[in-house]
Parts: structure tokens; sequence; C-alpha cells
């Protein structure tokens, strides 16, 4: 028993750095901005910075895409968790059998994750999406037919597949290697059983797949929210404010004109929309955090 | 032995000692730039200059235009001192000069004849009459056109176009169906992307962004005519993806011959006739920009100079290194290394004195006239209280200025009207100057 | 006979789809590295030239612009230094809350995970102004000590996930003889999950090695890793896709190919509920 009392007591020792760490990293930051975003505080004015209470909030709570930009946020991210959780398991159990080259194929499908988010988007941008010379254009024209104009016509169609590009890895790895410790006999059962392969899917692979999965849409929820460099160097949020999510609405707002004060407004309204966003999702799929 | 031994090892030690004095004496001058043709070329031809000063050591930070300006924002603003020499343009330079951040350059050696520097770009550089940074290249905007098919299609062009002309030769020369586009022009939302066009055009039209009292005038007549004007001629006779395209995008579809014309950077000039990069490069013609009301304005005035922040900690080295950069003695350095056409243009007299460059580079008269042409500060039909001709040279039009083009370019791409991208435009600037105090 | 024909229907039709898709997938890293070897008129031409002379030229470019040396090396140390101490900050942390959980335990993690929330654009300045009063703006030690604080929250997470997995039992046998804390640690809890730690760990490594925004603004020269260099060839002056392709195509390959080579461990280690 006193074992196990030392052993809570180093427990909550060991749990200290990082406990410590990440609330400096979170409360320094945040006590900052915080602080800036009540100032008018613009980095090419110098001197001034006087108080100014919640103006910057009033601001960026009025700007005409504040509305539009929450909203691409949540389609973004939406989508891209759609098609890479659903394409990412269905792939997952097409390659869990064995056949010839499957080591290979797994390399394969991996790669697009290890690709810098920046070069993805010049990519896709230049040598794949380009209207005039690019690979699909050509294509479309082989076929007979009009080129599609990516980011004038689909824009947020377009960074949908480009970040689901990057994703979609993700998922099948993580799906992939969980498949693997499926319980070989609990499906020979089942198949005995006479059980179909959609109903032994359904019934058995995905519960098993539980777990991974809410690990794959929470990682990736935290990183979709705040997707930047794709849009930044792809369509600059537009056309329009077509594909201007928070993180872009933040820049063009704020840091574009280089106001602090703006942009830690923005930050903090980002920061508190990102929670709501993590407890909905918590709520939805993160019961098996719970559960054991 | 010992004895022989010891006068040698006394040298040894001092020449290690004098090794380590100039090691330490060599300064190092970090130089921030654009990842333009030109600053590559800088780069490439300074070991020239580190021959000659090898007390000073240069280090290369090269950055894409908007990532380079963010970082280098940040930095003069915090005073961090991370760079020596900042490449900055015309937009940014009074700014940061008014609020005491850079280094003014006055006492520049009688060697470098600042009085050869076009007067346009000097005062563009300038903040209440002192000079702020030193110019490296500067371009004004022209139209660039294909010979061959104004010629096959019986065209001719003239020296000073109407956007009215433009829409003709562009309706008569769009070919779709083979790839040939009748005009190509900026898309791509930004202050100085999209908008540097936009705004020389709705200066030609007759218009501006503020009243004297710095109301927006984005839903005026003027504006309304000339973005309507912009979404035909380009929606209707551009290229696909317009809306997409940059500087950069549209130089590549030039050089490729897909665009019978092109409004843009007289910089490009050296680009679409080098044969390297160019499959037209005998075939282009060179006209002005286009006017309509006025030519007022009608072409853009930019420079990309070299300035030393305050925080700088090198100022020396650094002042050694801009004056040598944007010398007539470097401009005959990249004229023997490169040829003559590829001296950095639109700064200096004495390259357009120059016969030699004037055979060999066939834009250089009409870049010539446009920068002579072009005043930052009589840049509208009607009186405006702001400085810069495609841009407002207020620390706010960075950010306003892309808003508004991301409205244009969404009235390019057909999903707002004109009119709603405009009242929307206007609506943001409004809100844009009553918060900066600019308005009651 | 029916049987077993549908069976090797299904198969070939199994290993045809998976190749099919693969190859769909990689096609666009496959499409760049070709882009890479052409000349810059040849790789904006339409139709796409499939067979050319491949030519070195684009690469020999970058090498002899930057310093991509400087740049790789300085990839290497930002992203392990991090990932190392990353590890070492989270792994006790995820230990006590899998084996010790308190009723704050779960609110602690998502907490953690929700510090990742802060959007990078917002708290630029703050974090800015910090860096240069510590003189860490430009160091590698900056960057190490940013892609850890960014990454510490799922790495933690995580490693928890998996130290869940592992069976209580077997710990509990292990106490019961009496083992200490660290023994425990080190002989039962980190054999166990020995895959799950390494595959974390690359996971970490590659986040820090493709982070772009805090690499790019708090570095200047002596501490720029890759992302920087791509930034310096996103978009120059006149046709560039082949240069673009060259300097993309080095400053992926290295995480690629390490990729590449772990991946049996990767694949082994992520297998959550291996241990039932």
């Amino acid at each position: 028993m006193s074992q196990i009392n030392t052993n809570a007591g180093i427990a909550k020792i060991l749990v200290a750095p990082s406990v410590i760490l990440l609330a400096l990293w979170m409360i320094v930051p945040l006590a900052m901005t915080i602080y800036f975003s009540t100032l008018n505080f613009n980095l090419m004015i110098p001197g001034g910075r006087d108080f100014i209470g919640f103006e910057n909030y009033y601001w960026f709570f009025t700007d005409p895409s504040f509305i539009a930009g929450i909203l691409n946020t949540l389609i973004l991210v939406g989508s891209v968790l759609i098609i890479t959780v659903g394409l990412g398991t269905l792939i997952a159990v097409l390659v869990d059998n064995p056949f010839p080259g499957r080591g290979l194929v797994r390399v394969l499908l991996i790669s697009p994750f290890f690709i810098m988010p920046t070069v993805n988007a010049l990519i896709w941008k230049n040598l794949l999406m380009h209207p005039v010379s690019g690979l699909f254009a050509w294509l479309f024209r082989q076929v007979g037919l009009e080129p599609i104009d990516w980011f004038t016509d689909l824009p947020m169609t377009s960074i949908v597949i480009i970040v689901s590009w990057q994703w979609l890895p993700f998922a099948i790895l993580i799906l992939m290697t969980a498949m693997q410790s499926m319980d070989q006999e609990q499906l020979e059962a089942a198949r005995m059983d006479g059980a179909g392969p959609l109903s032994t899917f359904w019934h058995i692979t995905l519960p098993h797949l539980s777990r991974p999965l809410v690990v794959v849409i929470m990682i990736e929820t935290i990183f979709l929210l705040s997707i930047f460099a794709e849009i930044f160097t792809t369509t600059s949020g537009g056309p329009g404010n077509q594909t201007t999510n928070l993180a872009y609405l933040i820049y063009t707002q704020a840091l574009l004109q280089f106001d602090v004060g703006m942009a830690s407004a923005g930050g903090i309204i980002a920061v508190i929309l990102a929670n709501i966003v993590a407890v909905f999702l918590i709520r939805a799929v993160g019961k098996s955090l719970a559960e054991q | 032995m010992q004895i022989t031994k010891a006068p040698s090892v006394r040298l040894a030690t001092l020449a290690c000692a004098v090794s380590l004095s100039t090691a330490a004496l060599a300064e190092t001058v970090t130089i921030g730039t654009v990842n333009n043709g030109d600053m590559i070329r800088m780069q490439a031809l300074s070991s020239a200059f580190e021959e000659a000063h090898p007390d000073i050591d240069l280090e290369w930070v090269i950055l894409e235009e908007n990532v380079l300006r963010q970082r280098l924002t940040t930095d003069i603003a915090a005073n961090s001192g991370q760079f020596d020499v900042m490449t900055i343009g015309m937009y940014e330079t009074p700014i940061w000069g008014d609020n005491g951040w850079l280094e003014p350059m006055d006492n520049l050696p009688a060697s470098y004849d600042v009085d050869d520097i076009f007067p346009s770009v000097r005062g563009g550089l300038s903040n209440d009459g002192t000079l702020y940074a030193l110019p490296f290249y500067a371009e004004s905007s022209m139209t660039y056109y294909r010979k061959d098919l104004f010629e096959d299609a019986g065209l001719d062009m003239p020296t000073e176009p109407t956007w009215d002309q433009m829409r003709e030769f562009a309706v008569a020369l769009h070919d779709p169906a083979n790839e040939q586009y009748g005009i190509c022009l900026r898309g791509k939302a930004g202050w100085g992307e999209n908008m540097a066009l936009v705004t020389t055009m709705v200066n030609a039209f007759g218009g501006s962004w503020f009243d004297m009292d710095w109301n927006a005038q984005l839903d005026g007549e003027a504006w309304h005519e000339a973005i309507n004007f912009y979404v035909d001629i380009l929606g209707n006779y551009g290229p696909p993806g317009a809306s997409s395209n940059g500087f950069n995008e549209n130089l590549a579809l030039f050089n490729t011959g897909k665009c019978a014309m092109w409004i843009d950077a007289t910089v490009a000039g050296s680009f679409v006739t080098d044969e390297s990069q160019s499959q037209v490069a005998d075939q282009v013609g060179f006209a002005a920009a286009p006017m309509q009301e006025t030519s007022k304005g009608s072409g853009w005035l930019w420079a990309w100079a070299l300035a030393i922040p305050v925080s700088s900690d090198a100022k020396d080295a650094a002042q050694e290194f801009v004056t040598w950069a944007t010398s007539k003695e470097y401009s005959e350095l990249v004229a023997q290394e490169y040829g003559i056409a590829a001296i950095p243009p639109g700064t200096r007299n004495s390259t357009y004195e120059n016969q030699e460059y004037l055979d060999t580079a066939e834009f250089a008269s009409m870049t010539l006239s446009q920068m002579q042409k072009a005043d930052p500060n009589d840049q509208t039909l009607n009186d405006s209280p702001y400085t810069g001709v495609q841009f407002v040279a207020i620390p706010g039009f960075s950010g306003f200025g892309t808003v508004v083009g991301q409205q244009v370019s969404g009235a390019l791409s057909g999903n707002v009207s004109v009119d709603q991208a405009l009242r929307n435009a206007n609506q943001v600037v409004n809100r844009e100057m009553r918060r900066a105090g600019y308005q009651d | 006979m029916d049987m077993h024909r549908a069976k090797i229907v299904k198969n070939v039709s199994v290993t045809i789809a998976a190749w099919l898709i693969a190859l769909l997938i990689f096609f666009p890293i496959f499409w760049m590295v070709l882009t890479s070897l052409k000349t810059e008129l040849n790789a904006f031409s339409t139709p796409p030239s499939l067979f050319f002379v491949p030519t070195l030229e684009n690469y020999l470019v970058v090498f002899e612009r930057s310093d991509y040396l400087k740049f790789f090396w300085n990839s290497v140390v930002i992203s392990f230094g991090s990932s190392i101490l990353g590890m070492l900050i989270a792994v006790p942390g995820a230990y006590a809350m899998a084996f010790y959980p308190t009723e704050r335990t779960k609110g602690l993690l998502l907490w953690m995970l929700s510090t990742k929330m802060l959007p990078p654009v917002g708290v630029l300045v703050p974090i800015y102004l910090l860096f240069r009063d510590t003189n860490l703006l430009d160091s590698k030690i900056g960057l190490i000590i940013i892609f850890t604080l960014i990454n510490l929250p799922i790495i933690v997470w995580m490693v928890y996930t998996y130290f869940r997995e592992v069976p209580k039992d077997i710990l509990e046998a292990v106490r019961m003889d009496g083992a200490h804390v660290w023994g425990e640690i080190r002989h039962v809890l980190l054999p166990i999950s020995l895959g799950g730690l390494s595959s974390t760990f690359l996971l970490s490594l590659i986040l820090s090695w493709n982070e772009a925004f805090w690499s790019l603004n708090l570095t200047t020269s002596s501490a720029a890793p890759l992302t920087a260099l791509i930034a310096s060839y996103s978009s120059p002056e006149g046709l560039f896709w082949a240069k673009l392709s060259a300097a993309s195509t080095l400053a992926v390959a290295p995480i690629l190919i390490f990729g590449w080579i772990s991946q049996k461990q990767l694949v082994r280690g992520l297998t959550f509920g291996a241990v039932k």
C-alpha cells in the first residue's frame, strides 16, 4: 500500500514538468496576447499603445468577412475530416490482407504526409492544377473536356483536395496499423457464422477502430483548424473571401498591416472558438477516451 | 635546435594573432532580400565586393516577397537588429523613414553621384526631403504585345494606347482554342498584385482611393467603370485562372507565347526578350501603359531599394555594401558578366544616356518615358491627399488594399457582382480609416 | 472450385486496386521529382513532356545559390533536438496520467491539447518580443524550445494512449513484487510500448521538420531550416517550376527517406490494442 502511495507521489512529480512547461507556454503568450488585445498597438506606428478596452474585439467581430471566415474554417475542417477518415478507413481495410508488394504500397501510401505543407501547395497549384500548363488541364483536354479553372471556380474544393492529400496518409497510417491488431479468431468466427463482409466491417472492424479513429480525428482537427500555408500559397483567401478561414482572416486583417492589437484580439477569439469545437468533438467522438 | 626554433614559433604566434584580429575585425553584414532575378544576380556578383572588402562578410537571407516583408517589418519594429541591409519598396521607405527606423542616406560619397538617380525615384524613397534608401532597380508599368500576332491580324498598336483600344485588340486576338489569350493582367489578390494594376486603371479612368477628406471613393463612378472594364476584358479575353495570376504567372504565360498582350512592370522587359527563358523573345513590342480619361497615374512607380535599419550593428559596412550595389560601377559589372541588357533598370539617368544600352535593350526607351511620366505626388485627375501612384503611402494600406484586392478578384471570378464587391470594398476602407482616426 | 476461383478474383482485384490507389496518391511526388529533372521551358510546356533528356542543372542552381547543407543540418538538429526533448518531458507525464489518474487527468489532457489551438499568427508578436529579449532569435535552441512546446501536447496525448493499452495486471504484478517506479518503467513499460514511443517520436520529427511559420519568422540565417530554403524559391521571377521542384525535392527527400526506412517500425509501433 505504501509503495502505491509513494508511486502516486512520484507520479505527481513526473507529470509536473510537462504541465508546468505547457502552463508557461500557454499562460505567458496568452497573458501577453490578452494584454495586447486591449491596446491600440500597431507595429508600423511607433509610440502610442493606448488602452482602448474591447475596441479591437468590436472591429474584429464586425468585420464583413468574420462570419465567412468561421464558416470556411468549419467547412474545411469538416470536409477534410470526412474525406480522410472515410477514404482512410476503406484503404486501410483494403491493404490489410497480404498481397504482392504490400510493403511498397504502404510506403507509397504514407509518403505525402512527409511533404512540407508549402511544398505540397506549390506542387498542386503549379504542376498539377494550373489551368493552362498544369497536368490536369492537359488530361482534361485529352478527353475532350474544358479544363477546370481550379482556384477560380472551385477554390474551396481545391484547398480541400490539397489538404486531404496531405492528411489522408496520416489516417491510413494510424488505421492500417490498428487493423493489424484485429482479433483474427473473432473475424474467423464471424465468417463461420455466415456474416458478410459488410456486417463484419460494421460489427467487428469499426468498433475495433474506434479509438484510433478518435486519435485521427483529434489530431487532424487541431491541425486543420489553423490551416494557413496552403491558403497563403494558393488562393490568398480568395476569390472574394471564399477560402478565407479564421487563421487567414487574422493574417489579412491584422498581421498584414501589423496591427498587433487586432491580431491579438483575433487570436483570442480563435482560441475560444477552437475550444468550443474541441468540446463538441469530444462530446461526439471522445467517449472512448473517457470510457476506460 | 631550440634556439633556431624559437623565432619561427614566435612568428607563428604572431601570424596567429594577426589572423585572429582580422577575424575579429571582419564584420558580418546580413542582407535580407527578395528572390527576384536581379537580386539573385546581385548575390552571385557579391563575391567581387567581398574580394574588395576582405573585412566584410556578407550573409544572405533570400525570401519570397510576402514572407520577406513580414519578416523585415517585425524585425525593424521590434528593433531586434537581425538585419543590416533590408530590401524594401517605395511603400515602406517613407513610412519607416518617418518612424525614425532607417539611417538617412546623407553621407554618400561624391563618386556615387546621387543626382544621377531619377528625381521621381529619389522622391519616392524620401520622407520630408531626406533620402532613406538607395534604389536597386525601379519600374513603371507598360504594355507588352506580340508584334507577330498584331501583324497577322492587321492591327497596329499605338505608342500610347487607350483602354478602349486594348479591348478591341484583345477581342480580335483572343483564341482560347489555341491557347492564345487576348490579354494577360494581374488577378491575384494583394495590394502589390492585382491592386497595383487596378489602381493605375482607376487613375486612368479619372478616379482615386480618397477625396481630400479621406473618404473612400471606391463606390464612385470611376471605380465602377474601371472595375467593370477590368472584369470584362480579363474575364472574357484573358487566360483561365486569371484570378490567381500575379506577375510571375503572367510572365510565364507570356514567355510561352500564350498572351497577345500583357500590361505589367517595365522590369519584365529584359525577361521577355531573353531567349533563354522566352519563346517569343524576338516578337515583343512595347507601348505605354494604357490611358483612358487621363494618362495621369496610368503607369505605376515602384522601386526595390536597399536601406539600413538604425538597429544595425554594422552600419558602416552596410553602407559600403549598399552604395556598391546601387552604383554605376555595379551596373558595369552586371553588363560585363550578364550582358548590358541585364543592368538593373529604371534608376539612373546615366544608364539611359548610354547609347549601347539603348541599342541593345529594345525596351529601354519605353521604360525611360514611362519612368519620366510617373509622379507619385500628382497621380490622380482630381486632387488626392496621399502619395503613391498604385498604392496609398499610409500604414493601413497593406491591409485594406489586400482586402479590396480580394473583393476585386471575387468580382473577376464572378462570385460577387462588381456593384456588391465595390460596396463591400468601400465599406471596408471607410471602416479602416475610421479605426485609424483619419475620419471622425 | 468456385470458392477458390472467387478467392483468386478477389485477391487479384485487391492487388490491382491497392496498387492503383497507391500510385495515384504517390503521383504528385513522382511528378515533382520528374519536373525537377526538366529544363524550365520543358517544365512549363503543354502537352507535358514525359520523355526528355534529364538534366541536373536545376539542382546545380540550387546548390550554387544556397548553402543546402547548412539548411539541412539546421533542420536535422532542430527536429531531432525538439523531438528528443519532447519525449523526455512527455513520457514521465504521460506515465503518471495513464497509471495514476485522478479526477483531473482528463481535464488536464484536454487542456494540454487546447494549448495547440492558439493560432500562431495571433501570437507571433508576443513570442517574437520574448525571443528578442532572451536573445533566442535566429538560434537553434530557440526553435527547439518552440517546437518542443508546440508538439508536446500531441506527444503526451499519444504516449498516454499507448500506455493505456498496457494491461494493468502486468504492471500490478510487477508492483506487488515491490518493484520501484523506475524499475517498473524500465523493465516492463518501455519494452512493451517501445514501438508506440518510436512512432510518436517519428511523428514529432515529421511535424518539426515541416513546420514553416515559426521557423521562418524566428530565424534569419544561422538557424534557418529547409522550410526557409523553400521560401526563397517559391515564386521568383520568370519560369521557376523546375527549380522549385528541385528545391522541393531536396527539402523533402531526407525526411521522406527517413520515413521510408522507419516505416516498418512505425507500422509495428502504431498498433493500438496490440496487447489485449
